[in-house]
């Protein structure tokens, strides 16, 4: 039976998912073997039980705690994707502000911004006080570090799962890629 | 002449003289230990930790680069213990202040990356202290990032023992530790600062380098600086 995958996106900026898309054409090896499920590049449907999900991006919303645990309860494999995901990276980078700082640095004291007003209301997420790493908050099986990490690394990485073999990222360079 | 003693490091036994430290006998020998704050001709004070060893007799840890080796010491490496605690020093390194490589102007030319290839670590498992460090760019030539540094302190000791300048000094303690120019100061108005720029090159990290760089661009040379101390004969 073909293996499940699913990429999820939380406090990220889509980098990760452009280089899982670097794969090129081997993304049909990975296509030999398993169904993308749920992606931000497929169909947005709820997550069924997978057994992979590659995760990019940090937790910095109570929104994401209830996904990145939703996600770790349907999934077999929890995979970090890129360094907002393993350590906070650029995400994280607010952490040193209040919530309410890096709003209005974003939305009212914004350089570019003529009609200064910081969004609000019941649909769009909440920010958290702090932005934290995937690990966290959850278990977290296997780490791909960069930012963004190179297609090769995400193949190398996948490819290894999908064929129920333990990816040494050791080997290939570790924190050097990206 | 000083004394011919022997020493066993991980079971080999080792003849060397004494006065050396476990360090370099270890060098000599191709004994590869992890290491950050030691930098070849400056005077090693055991800042970083990552070169501690097991010595028989020896309910604590002794760092390599500060210990002298004596007769008949039985000295271990290479621990499982050992490996363990390098990779959670390399982990308190990352965790203290904000290592952040993608905006890194060291990216990819950085001991403190390769360091956490080199022990392994994949990631951070203490949570990050996310503190909020202050970038000096009041030098005309140079910036001080303290969001990189990690406290090894090679830049002080290349001011003081190479240059002669002894602008850098450490202030506080702790995790609020932190490189001081002069009566801390800022850099640009330094009164013993030569602008030599030898901190920059034996900077492990991204915390010193020259106006321009860009990210991932920064280039080093550390190995001009330690031709400099052979040159002028300073130990």
């Amino acid at each position: 039976m073909k293996k499940k995958i699913a990429t999820v996106w939380l406090a990220g900026c889509s980098g990760c998912h452009m280089s899982l898309l670097d794969m090129d054409e081997r993304i049909l090896d990975v296509l030999a073997v398993a169904d993308i499920v749920k992606s931000p590049i497929v169909d947005g449907k709820k997550l069924p039980e997978v057994d992979v999900t590659v995760v990019e991006g940090a937790v910095g919303a109570d929104e994401h705690i209830e996904e990145i645990k939703h996600i770790r309860k349907q999934s077999k494999v929890l995979v970090s994707l890129g360094d907002c995901a393993i350590n906070g990276n650029i995400s994280a980078m607010r952490n040193f502000y209040t919530v309410q700082d890096a709003l209005e640095r974003s939305y009212a004291d914004s350089d570019t911004n003529d009609a200064p007003q910081i969004p609000g209301c019941e649909d769009i997420l909440t920010l958290d006080k702090k932005v934290v790493p995937l690990h966290d908050i959850v278990k977290v099986d296997y780490y791909i570090p960069g930012c963004p990490p190179t297609g090769d690394m995400i193949f190398y990485v996948l490819n290894e799962i999908l064929n129920d073999r333990v990816p040494d990222l050791q080997k290939e360079g570790g924190l050097k890629n990206g | 002449m000083p004394d011919k003693i022997t020493i066993s490091i991980n079971g080999t036994e080792i003849k060397t003289e004494e006065g050396k430290s476990i360090l370099s006998v270890c060098k000599e020998n191709d004994i590869h230990i992890p290491v950050m704050c030691h930098f070849p001709g400056l005077t090693d004070v055991g800042a970083c930790r990552l070169c501690l060893c097991e010595v028989k007799g020896y309910n604590k840890l002794l760092p390599a680069c500060t210990t002298l080796v004596a007769e008949n010491m039985e000295i271990q490496t290479h621990t499982e213990k050992l490996k363990e605690y390098r990779r959670v020093i390399v982990e308190m390194f990352f965790s203290e202040r904000n290592h952040m490589c993608s905006i890194c102007v060291a990216n990819t030319n950085c001991e403190l990356q390769d360091m956490a290839t080199e022990v392994g670590m994949q990631h951070v498992r203490f949570p990050f202290l996310n503190q909020e460090c202050a970038v000096d760019a009041s030098h005309p030539k140079y910036v001080i990032d303290h969001n990189r540094c990690i406290m090894c302190t090679r830049c002080v000791r290349v001011c003081s023992e190479v240059e002669g300048a002894h602008n850098w000094d450490v202030k506080n303690r702790g995790y609020n530790a932190r490189v001081i120019s002069d009566f801390d100061q800022p850099w640009g108005e330094s009164e013993t600062c030569t602008s030599c720029g030898k901190c920059l090159n034996v900077c492990p990290t991204g915390a010193l380098w020259a106006k321009g760089s860009v990210q991932g661009k920064l280039d080093k040379f550390p190995e001009k600086i330690t031709d400099l101390i052979e040159k002028r004969g300073i130990h």
